[in-house]
């Protein structure tokens, strides 16, 4: 039997839950059982549905469908309020503490001790004192700024927040480590076996697996937005774990073809971003589809951005076709045929109030042009072949490109960059937000595009499209490259070395092999998980 | 109201078909007729088989400028049949003329509007300009010269206001909000506060004369407005406008170069602001140091009602050119009607709030899809 449940009286139980956005079921019939005193960490790949189900449990989202049980007793109201009056409270991975008022301010927000609307100050000061001495926070006053304090001392008192609560009976941390050093990880995962000691029911989500065998009681692990497997923490090891979490085959969404592999088209050298990164040399050659693999904030779009100009690097050679060329700048390595798609199409790559034509000839207005005049019919008429062979759905190529559904989003940014005839394309989690049916499409225009012999790059976090399109895999680990991989390496290869290589987990030294990962601030959990990873279809 | 009037589709050609959400269909065969709706957005393959309404607007056909052009022409019309006076030549001739620097100040507003941002030293550049022009005048200097360093003043003033945005990322609100009372002193400065008359006569008929009937500041007004539809329209740079204004960082890692242009609209706006300056002077016959004050706020709204959006990328030249013509219309029919000046303050302000709170709903409608 793979999937078990706690013993134990459930404070919080959630059975046979579904919830879908639109077509992708980002839930389908997962179970959750929390009892006092136990650490229950939840695993998943990116998607897999672990910040849907979180949501869920704190009421930020509305099952579509199942049970919610706090102490036997079905939840009537599953709003973020009644469920944190119930007792349900959440550690976010993203702080949301307000940086410009006290600390005391933000653990006692919305519900500020005061008369007649006036702040009780010494009220609020000693309240806070209890909480924060608590923690072992002694040094910490309740007047400080929050902005003013470390990462992880911010962590800490957003767990004080928490705590200030009346009901304190289950507690959800979603990477709560993200931003923290090794030293304070180690902070944190000590105040959370207090409160294990105390009789708190916990739930943790982390990417760090060495913290779950530190810290875990019990694992759930998630695949496709379905129960994977769950069981005692002692019942698994490293392999087993990352087994459960990707058993899968790899889809023939993937197009499987050799292709004739020419010169290098880009050869990056000795690129750092700032005086302290480390170093990064790579080739991209013509006709290979590079993928870069990496955990989040390993560094993968920053590369990306910094080998298009648009991040400041400190040093390094970036060639083209065996030219070198400075990246001063998107313009000039734009110029040098370089095209980048950025992750994050609405922040970095659309202009929303301009057509979909207008969107696409944006970039090649200036080689198009005489005299400053915009080019004439036969850049428009370039422009709608390539929309219409990529297969976009539009009324009208003159409506407003915001009124496209990501898919086709995704694919005027891709006919913006073809219309340049780029020698090197790069694209940064070309497939999230997309649905299959675009997803598919999109794999076939890339290994098209490595097929006429342009160099292709591929950044992904969602690894079986990572392995399925790439010819050689570079693992990034705190902006640096830990390894490459050829085709046909396994989702658990790169994972290995993405985190950090072999770590055992009899060996509590070696927790926190990966220090400090940055959080990511464009990374939107909620949509980019539960959109990204469809199950096969 | 503008919006209002244009984008309900109430006008007369309403074509409807049915068609087939065909998943795998050619896009572009439907490419003749422009479409301005965005629920007419055939999906990817999970959308519901629906058929698809097409309306024609007036919004397609005249740009979104239409919904301010049918205001001025129910304006003048009204006005046509309360007052005798109004559609006469010499009335006319006379709005042209109070309307002119007004338009030209909403011509140069609207680049740096359409960028997202927003000038307001444009009513002090006017008045330095100016004064700058006079003084030049009266200490003999020739016409031609001394407009044309008047109009430079203008240009360093916006080139300033550029760089002051783009080199060390203030906010336009505060370098332009700064650059207004740095250059209304400026203005009090060299002219002591004190008026400079004695221009000479050839200066003065620049802005009072006329050429064939129709005045010059008309004909100024006319050919800049004209410029600036087909800059914004036809040229490279027109485009790059309107896409820095959209998603500045998305324009930049196109390859837009976000800091030349955006400098430039500041340089456009100060260099307008400028003639403006020296057309006023020419038409008072005067240097006037405080000549332009709060001409800022009229050149915003004129924008505004213009259907120009102040957080970027959506108005027009012809736009602008017509929220001007609106307030001055407005402005003088009132006088002709003797209309207590408050109340037409009170019309102007509850017209803006009126045109961007159509706009508004609108935004919020079509998002909502």
């Amino acid at each position: 039997m793979k999937i078990r449940k706690p013993d134990g009286a459930a404070v919080l139980e959630l059975t046979d839950v579904s919830k879908a956005f639109g077509p992708v079921q980002a839930l389908s019939n997962v179970s959750l059982k929390l009892v006092p005193g136990q650490v229950h960490c939840l695993a998943g790949e990116n998607g897999a549905g672990k910040s849907t189900l979180i949501r869920v449990l704190t009421g930020a989202l509305h099952r579509d469908s199942g049970n919610y049980d706090i102490e036997g007793q079905p939840v009537t109201t599953a709003t973020p309020a009644a469920l944190r009056t119930a007792g349900v409270q959440a550690v976010y991975q993203e702080l949301s503490l307000l940086p410009h008022l006290s600390v005391g301010e933000n653990m006692f927000m919305g519900r500020l001790p005061a008369r007649s609307g006036v702040v009780r100050g010494g009220e609020l000061h000693s309240r806070c004192r209890t909480v924060l001495d608590q923690l072992g926070l002694d040094d910490v006053s309740p007047d400080t700024i929050v902005e003013r304090l470390p990462a992880a001392t911010k962590q800490l008192v957003e767990i004080a927040k928490v705590l200030t609560a009346d009901s304190v009976k289950v507690i959800v941390f979603d990477e709560p480590t993200t931003a923290l050093t090794e030293a304070e990880s180690d902070r944190l995962l000590e105040q959370i076996r207090r409160f294990r000691e105390q009789g708190v029911a916990m739930l943790y989500v982390t990417h760090r697996l060495e913290e779950m065998f530190a810290i875990g009681d019990w694992v759930t692990i998630l695949r496709d937005g379905g129960l994977s497997q769950s069981g005692p923490m002692s019942d698994y090891d490293e392999n087993k774990l990352i087994t459960a979490m990707v058993g899968r085959e790899v889809s023939a969404l993937y197009p499987d073809e050799a292709r004739e592999l020419g010169p290098a088209r880009l050869s990056v050298r000795g690129l750092r971003r700032t005086d302290d990164s480390p170093p990064v040399d790579f080739d991209a050659r013509a006709g290979e589809i590079l993928g870069i693999g990496g955990l989040l904030g390993s560094g993968r779009s920053e590369l990306l951005l910094s080998v298009f100009g648009s991040e400041p690097i400190v040093d390094g050679e970036i060639k083209i076709d065996g030219e070198t060329v400075k990246p001063n700048g998107p313009r000039s390595m734009m110029s040098s045929g370089v095209a980048l798609l950025t992750e994050d199409r609405k922040v970095l790559g659309l202009l929303p109030e301009l057509s979909i034509r207008e969107n696409v000839t944006i970039a090649s207005l200036r080689s198009g042009s005489r005299k400053g005049l915009l080019p004439g019919k036969g850049q428009a008429a370039a422009a709608d072949q390539l929309l219409d062979s990529l297969r976009l759905r539009a009324g009208s190529y003159d409506q407003p490109v915001s009124t496209l559904s990501g898919g086709n989003q995704q694919k005027v940014l891709l006919a913006r960059w073809l219309l340049t005839e780029p020698k090197v394309i790069m694209f940064d989690e070309p497939t999230k937000g997309i649905d299959v049916g675009a997803k598919g499409e999109l794999y076939d225009v890339i290994n098209d595009l490595a097929r006429r012999g342009l160099a292709v790059i591929v950044v992904s976090s969602y690894l079986p499209e990572l392995l399925g399109l790439s010819d050689r895999v570079l693992v990034l680990r705190d902006e640096e490259i830990a390894g490459e991989l050829p085709a046909g390496a396994s989702e658990e290869d790169v994972l290995r070395l993405a985190s950090g290589g072999v770590v055992e987990p009899e060996h509590p030294d070696h927790l926190h092999g990966i220090p400090g990962l940055l959080h990511d601030p464009h990374f939107n959990p909620v949509i980019h998980q539960n959109i990204e990873k469809v199950p096969n279809a | 109201m503008p919006k209002l009037l244009w984008r309900e589709p109430i006008e007369t050609t309403v074509i409807t078909r049915a068609r087939e959400d065909d998943a795998t269909k050619a896009p572009g065969a439907g490419g003749g007729a422009p479409s301005g709706e965005s629920g007419a957005t055939p999906d990817t393959a999970t959308a519901p088989r629906r058929p698809k309404v097409r309306v024609k607007t007036l919004g397609d056909i005249a740009g979104r400028e239409s919904g301010a052009l049918i205001v001025l022409l129910v304006a003048v019309g009204a006005l046509t049949l309360a007052s005798p006076d109004f559609l006469t030549g010499n009335n006319l001739a006379n709005l042209a003329r109070q309307v002119a620097i007004f338009g030209i100040l909403a011509i140069g507003q609207l680049f740096v509007i359409l960028t997202g941002g927003i000038d307001l030293s444009v009513g002090s550049i006017l008045g330095l300009a100016g004064a700058v022009t006079a003084q030049l005048l009266v200490a003999g200097m020739p016409i031609v010269p001394a407009i044309l360093i008047g109009i430079i003043v203008g240009g360093v003033l916006g080139l300033a206001n550029g760089l002051l945005i783009t080199r060390f990322k203030l906010p336009p609100f505060i370098a332009t909000l700064g650059m207004l009372g740095i250059a209304r002193g400026i203005v009090l400065v060299i002219t002591n506060a004190n008026t400079i008359q004695g221009l000479p006569e050839g200066f003065q008929t620049i802005a009072n004369g006329s050429l064939l009937g129709i005045p010059n500041l008309l004909i100024i007004f006319v050919i800049i407005t004209a410029i600036a539809w087909f800059v914004l329209g036809r040229t490279v740079f027109g485009r790059y406008v309107y896409s820095v204004g959209s998603n500045p960082e998305a324009a930049r890692l196109a390859g837009v170069p976000v800091a030349l242009v955006t400098t430039a609209v500041y340089v456009i706006s100060g260099v307008l602001a400028a003639v403006g300056g020296v057309l006023l002077t020419s038409r008072l016959g005067a240097g006037v140091p405080t000549a332009g004050t709060g001409f800022e706020l009229q050149a915003i709204a004129a924008c505004v009602i213009g259907g120009a959006s102040l957080s970027g990328a959506r108005g027009s030249a012809i736009g602008a050119a017509c929220g001007a013509l609106i307030i001055g219309v407005l402005n003088n029919g009132g006088n002709l009607l003797a209309i207590n000046a408050s109340y037409l303050q009170i019309a102007i302000g509850a017209l803006i709030l009126v045109a961007v709170g159509f706009d508004q709903m609108n935004t919020r409608n079509a998002a909502r899809g």
